[in-house]
């Protein structure tokens, strides 16, 4: 049900794109539910969407422009802007500038940066973040289908009978997805699942089958695949009409080694055997497959897979490629990329050229691609780029050998930073920072990744002085001299001019176009699948005509060979660092990070390392872990567990320096890229691996905002404060460190055992705990979830580090929604007789909101019942 | 029937006599005690000091219940000497016979010997007769009352004796309060403690004399600062043995009657036990290893096998609202490792002192509860490096498991019970 002051708005997080139903609380919070008219999610809801509630707001908000780090009116900051681009490209041309911008930016704010930059400053340098997240999977769909079209729908996934999952954590990275194939799969227990995936995740939970491929070798899985289907006689041969290049990719395909994936024979053959033998397969795929020098490629190799049984755009089949942010697929379709145009038109074709810049009345527009993400760091390092300006991204932590990123921004002419908050590393270096709204503010549009749009509608107002990107990028755009063409005074005139240059694109019979969108009621607009034709109509599922959209009208089988990741282990760097992303955060934390709910979960940076590897190392299970690359190093909290491979690391991606002192996992990726989508390989770099070799460990719960100085920190936020992690590799004055810690608040309650080097304090001000602090020498053993529970509390017996008999430490927690911890819910299977996800549901709610976490229950139940079984 | 005399009446007679009639009885027993009355809970007598009890309430063993028993009780009479020659105790009244003799005299208060000592109102603190003294005048005819003596004795008395209305100064020679079972920041949270109800505390006291007029005390004379006034002076500055009787009879002295660790006396037909006696170089005047040798002289007078192992002893003070507790060698030393726990805002403190893996000692000043497991612990020597982490917070913060493992015998194969759990 919704009332009056119920807004139908768009999650701020994955490509999933689910609908939410926001309701503001007049106080400036909101209250957060799942759309159940949402075609995307029906109501459902992950962790992280489930807790936006708590990101928005003003806390860490940037209010005013700042130039130079002092704050400034808007007229000076802008005209800076404008002044400081239009002067570096009299002097050096269009190339010296560029945008860097966001998929988490709507479609309206890409449109009119794009434009900005290709028709009116005249030069491709417009890259995204979606760089790092899908550029090989449009470049893949371009090589094979002529246009960045992903063929599918949601609902294939549960029409499905078999579901592929390559590189592709989808209950942690997608979890509604996850939840919807999880649901089918309750419902018809033969849609069979195969996990493909050098980890085991949480997804692997719900996998029949799981194939633990070594890292950057789903190549040639592939295409032994592809070699198979037509070896067992699956080619589908009335299909073939469609498609050209199968002979090639088939020989490239038979010669691929298949020893180099280290898989069992039996697990691969069975793999072959469910995927010949199943009609409806639909393969996901995500950033395992894209973030490689080979990723390109390795989409490829699934198509052509598709591609040869003629499974495409046909219920419950098909390629499907999922994506990482909210907007990736709103900037593919208005072009905001390099080497993209708009609405899925080539740069490098003149006519194409020619109809966008018409339409625009542009001056210019560029006949070569521009820099691409790595590469247009790379220029701004050697001093070609003079003036950059970064939307609503975070390049310092996200993009590769991100050390050099820093360096390179610093000795930059001219940084502009649009951002929420001046706090995130890339702001600290930018030379004008422009206060943007954020989530809760903007309006606009998003499309997810089977190509809906949905509208994201304002909630809030803006905090403080802040702008909409739109706005800010068109008043550039006029004080740089384009008064007509950035003349926009809402987001829905900016989409509706989107919508008709889609209809001067739909000339050249592509797939996207949303002409019959050109009228539609922009604010009552629903949930809307492209394409939508001049005439209205709507297409649901590409290619189950054979009509491609290359100039043959045919597919293109890919003919690809093995790569190997680019860098190689070696003496000195003998671990291969995979990275990813984890359930309750997103991104670099700038929102979920700002979530006490969504930071408990995992609230400390960490390295996955195999047990085999860490006895090797000498690595403390609960101890530090020092990681080195070439490009920079990062200290990491150990977690020893068998489900990454020997030989593999893997860290999440999204500690800052704002959360910890080492985390930036960036700062270890070496910044290798696919060759032709330019996407980095974020999953394949090499490191060395040591014990952190720390003397004192510290653990710290604080009410106020501490900045600690050592060695290591890293800290989490908490209900009403933080909580920390600390230590050191040189001795610690004790007293001092309690006094940066405690902040000299209250009278202080101590634990001491000199002789083992424990400290402890509790800082209790008006009769109530504002911060306790544990040091010893070994890495703390400590009930954490208590302890952090003890703020505001007045029991200084905390300093136990445990609850005391009668009141039961909850552990770790599992269930982010309602707070439920591990021990709480082992101790309810095993006195309750628990037996499924559902029981546990039933007694604890652990699991019954955004279910998130129901991959975790059923390993804990199984656990249970294995002990059970050993009784 | 063998004749079995026990000279005094105290807590030691009156348990040693509870295990001998336990067991079939071979003995016909004569008991003599100096005060008018059986065995009464001396331990009890602050809480009656402060009101918080009446007399009545603290005997244990009256001239009934020893009748009962077939006990010749000889209350109220003095014994004038023993003839171990002879086998004759000889009391105010009659001499006996015995074939076995229990001396169980205890101790008596230590009046120190200055200036002013015999004045009318110095009174030690150690019987009925003192505590009825305090009673009656405290708050009534004397309101000005110094205690000399900061240990346990005198910290209760001065709390009775506040309690009772009286302005009361602690005068104590040492640096800090019950030193002989606190450490100095225990001492200073009790310090503040007892000032705060209004107590004065005078520490590192040098006491020159104590003032008198016509007789009677009127003040005390104490170094370094203004004298003090004061109707009454209780002593409470340790204990004296009763060994009078022991010496006279001929019995090996050492700082008290000297005994074997069958509390056997020089004299193999007398046993001695209590606050009179001296064992393996050690003196007793607390109440639990007092009651252990009660029962090693009553199986040794039954003819069985026993001897005396001196234990670790805990103390609790018992003044209401300042809990304390020690047990052990809580003040370090050589090889030892404390675990400190101060909270100044709950006035709670600990510390458990450590050897070799091993409690040997514990403080504790606020939360008591925990005192009497720091004390099993202590004697049951257990291993405590699993739990040495919260061990200062006391068992609720154990891990169940761990925890019935530290108390498990030596054969317990504890490594493998662990390994399965």
């Amino acid at each position: 049900m919704t009332t009056a002051n119920d807004i139908r708005s768009t999650c701020a997080y994955c490509g999933v794109g689910c609908g939410i139903i926001a309701t503001p609380n007049g106080d400036g919070s909101i209250t957060v539910r799942g759309d159940t008219e949402h075609p995307a999610n029906l109501g459902r809801l992950c962790s992280k969407g489930s807790a936006l509630g708590d990101t928005v707001g003003t806390t860490e908000r940037l209010l005013a422009p700042l130039v130079k780090g002092k704050s400034a009116e808007w007229d000076e900051a802008l005209s800076l802007v404008a002044n400081k681009f239009k002067a570096a490209i009299a002097e050096h041309g269009p190339d010296s500038v560029a945008f860097y911008v966001s998929g988490q930016l709507l479609t309206e704010d890409y449109y009119v940066a794009n434009k900005l930059m290709k028709g009116f400053i005249g030069s491709a340098n417009i890259d995204t973040n979606s760089r790092l997240c899908m550029a090989s999977t449009v470049a893949g769909h371009k090589r094979a289908f002529g246009t960045d079209t992903v063929p599918g729908i949601y609902a294939d996934i549960e029409q499905a009978d078999l579901v592929v999952l390559v590189g592709s954590n989808l209950a942690w990275c997608h979890p509604v997805l996850y939840q919807r194939l999880a649901s089918a799969k309750a419902e018809r227990p033969n849609l069979k699942v195969i996990n493909i995936d050098p980890r085991r995740t949480a997804t692997s939970d719900i996998a029949d089958l799981h194939l633990p491929v070594r890292i950057g070798t789903d190549v040639v899985l592939f295409n032994h695949l592809l070699a198979q289907i037509e070896e067992r006689s699956a080619i589908d041969a009335s299909f073939q009409g469609h498609v050209s290049g199968l002979d090639k990719a088939l020989e490239a395909a038979r010669e691929s080694d298949l020893s180099v994936c280290g898989l069992d024979p039996r697990d691969v053959e069975e793999f072959v055997q469910s995927f010949v033998g199943t009609e409806k397969v639909v393969t996901i795929f995500s950033q395992g497959v894209n973030q490689s020098s080979a990723g390109t490629d390795k989409v490829n190799s699934i198509i052509n897979c598709h591609l040869a049984t003629g499974r495409i755009g046909k219920k419950g089949m098909g390629p499907f490629s999922v994506t990482g942010q909210p907007n990736a697929m709103g900037g593919r379709e208005v072009g905001g990329l390099a080497n993209m145009l708009a609405c899925h038109l080539d740069l490098e074709v003149p006519e194409h050229r020619k109809t966008v810049q018409d339409f625009w009345k542009a001056e210019t527009i560029p006949e070569r691609a521009g820099l691409k993400a790595v590469d247009m760091f790379k220029a701004v390092a050697k001093g070609k780029i003079k003036a950059i300006w970064i939307m609503c991204t975070n390049p310092i932590v996200s993009l590769p050998e991100a050390d050099g990123i820093r360096a390179a921004l610093e000795a930059c002419d001219f940084v502009v930073v649009s951002d929420l908050s001046a706090e995130v590393e890339t702001a600290k270096v930018a030379d004008v920072v422009l206060p943007a709204t954020g989530w809760g503010e903007k309006d606009g549009t998003v499309t997810n990744s089977d190509r809906i749009i949905s509208r994201q509608r304002q909630l809030l107002p803006p905090a403080g002085q802040s702008r909409h990107d739109w706005d800010i990028i068109s008043e550039v755009g006029r004080r740089m001299g384009w008064e007509e063409a950035f003349s926009y005074a809402s987001p829905a005139e900016i989409f509706k001019e989107f919508a008709e240059l889609s209809a001067e694109c739909a000339l050249y019979g592509r797939d996207f176009d949303i002409s019959g969108l050109v009228d539609v009621d922009y604010e009552e607009m629903l949930p809307t699948r492209w394409p939508v034709r001049a005439d209205g109509s709507q297409t649901e599922r590409f290619f189950a005509d054979g009509a491609f959209f290359t100039p043959s009208g045919k597919a293109n089988a890919v003919s690809v060979t093995f790569r190997d990741a680019v860098t190689r282990r070696e003496p000195k760097y003998p671990y291969r660092l995979n990275t990813g992303r984890i359930r309750d955060q997103w991104h670099t934390m700038t929102r979920s990070g700002l979530s006490a709910k969504l930071s408990q979960h995992l609230p400390e940076p960490f390295v996955e390392i195999h047990p085999t590897d860490a006895t090797k190392l000498g690595i403390d299970p609960k101890g530090l872990v020092e990681l080195t690359a070439p490009s920079g190093t990062a200290i990491l909290r150990a977690r020893v567990t068998d489900k990454v491979l020997q030989g593999d690391l893997f860290v999440p991606i999204h500690w800052t320096d704002v959360f910890a002192s080492n985390g930036r996992v960036d700062a270890l990726v070496q910044a290798v890229v696919d060759p032709i989508s330019g996407q980095p390989e974020s999953k394949a770099s090499v490191v060395a691996a040591k014990p952190f070799e720390a003397i004192w460990h510290g653990f710290a719960v604080t009410k106020s905002d501490v900045a600690p100085k050592c060695d290591y920190w890293s800290r989490a936020r908490i209900e009403d404060g933080w909580r920390i992690e600390l230590a050191g590799r040189t001795s610690c004055d004790v007293e001092e460190l309690a006094c940066l810690v405690l902040g000299g608040q209250g009278e202080v309650v101590s634990y001491t055992d000199e002789a083992s080097g424990i400290a402890r304090f509790a800082a209790v001000d008006e009769g109530k705990i504002v911060g306790v602090l544990f040091i010893g020498r070994e890495p703390l053993k400590l009930s954490k979830e208590f302890i952090s529970s003890s703020l505001g509390s007045m029991d200084p017996l905390v300093l136990a580090g445990r609850p005391s008999q009668d009141m039961p430490d909850p552990g770790p927690t599992v269930c982010s929604c309602f707070s439920v911890g591990v021990n709480t819910i082992l101790t309810a299977i095993q006195e309750g007789g628990l037996m499924s996800v559902d029981d546990i549901g039933r007694a604890l709610r652990a699991g019954t909101n955004c279910g998130s976490c129901k991959p975790e229950l059923a390993v804990l139940l199984a656990q249970c019942q294995n002990l059970q079984a050993a009784e | 029937m063998k004749k079995l005399v026990v000279i005094g009446a105290g807590m030691a007679s009156g348990r040693l006599l509870e295990h001998l009639t336990e067991a079939t009885s071979q003995y016909e027993v004569t008991i003599f005690n100096a005060e008018p009355r059986g065995t009464y809970n001396r331990i009890m007598l602050s809480p009656v000091l402060s009101g918080e009890k009446l007399l009545d309430e603290i005997i244990t063993h009256n001239a009934e219940w020893y009748e009962a028993r077939g006990i010749t009780c000889r209350f109220g009479e003095k014994v004038v000497g023993i003839d171990p020659q002879s086998k004759t105790v000889f009391g105010e009244k009659g001499a006996t016979s015995y074939d076995k003799l229990v001396i169980a005299t205890g101790s008596s208060s230590f009046i120190i010997p200055i200036e002013g000592h015999t004045l009318d109102g110095v009174i030690g603190y150690r019987d009925v007769e003192d505590t009825q003294r305090m009673v009656d005048t405290a708050g009534k005819t004397a309101f000005d009352i110094v205690v000399i003596g900061g240990g346990l004795l005198g910290l209760e008395a001065a709390a009775g004796l506040h309690a009772r209305g009286a302005r009361v100064t602690v005068l104590h020679n040492m640096p800090y309060l019950m030193n002989r079972q606190l450490d100095e920041a225990a001492a200073q949270i009790l310090k503040s403690a007892i000032e705060s109800r209004g107590i004065r505390v005078v520490c590192d006291a040098n006491t020159q004399k104590i003032l008198g007029e016509n007789g009677k005390v009127t003040g005390i004379q104490v170094e370094g600062i203004d004298p003090i006034n004061a109707d009454l002076v209780v002593m409470a500055a340790g204990i004296r043995p009763n060994v009078e009787l022991g010496k006279a009879a001929g019995l090996e002295m050492g700082r008290a009657i000297k005994v074997n660790h069958s509390l056997q006396t020089s004299d193999p037909d007398i046993f001695a036990l209590g606050e009179c006696i001296e064992c393996n170089g050690e003196m007793f005047g607390l109440v639990a290893p007092i009651f252990d040798q009660a029962k090693i002289v009553a199986e040794r007078l039954l003819g069985r096998q026993a001897t005396f192992e001196s234990q670790e002893v805990s103390t609790k003070l018992k003044v209401t609202g300042c809990d304390l507790f020690s047990a052990g060698q809580f003040d370090g030393g050589e090889g030892t490792e404390a675990l400190v726990y101060k909270d100044p805002i709950n006035a709670n403190y600990r510390k458990v002192v450590i050897k070799d893996d091993r409690v040997i000692g514990a403080v504790i000043y606020g939360d008591t509860r925990d005192g009497n497991w720091f004390f099993d612990l202590i004697q049951a020597k257990a291993e405590i490096s699993e739990i040495r982490e919260t061990l200062v917070f006391g068992p609720a913060f154990q891990d169940p498991d761990l925890l019935s493992a530290l108390f498990a015998t030596e054969d317990t194969p504890n490594e493998e019970l662990r390994a399965i759990a």
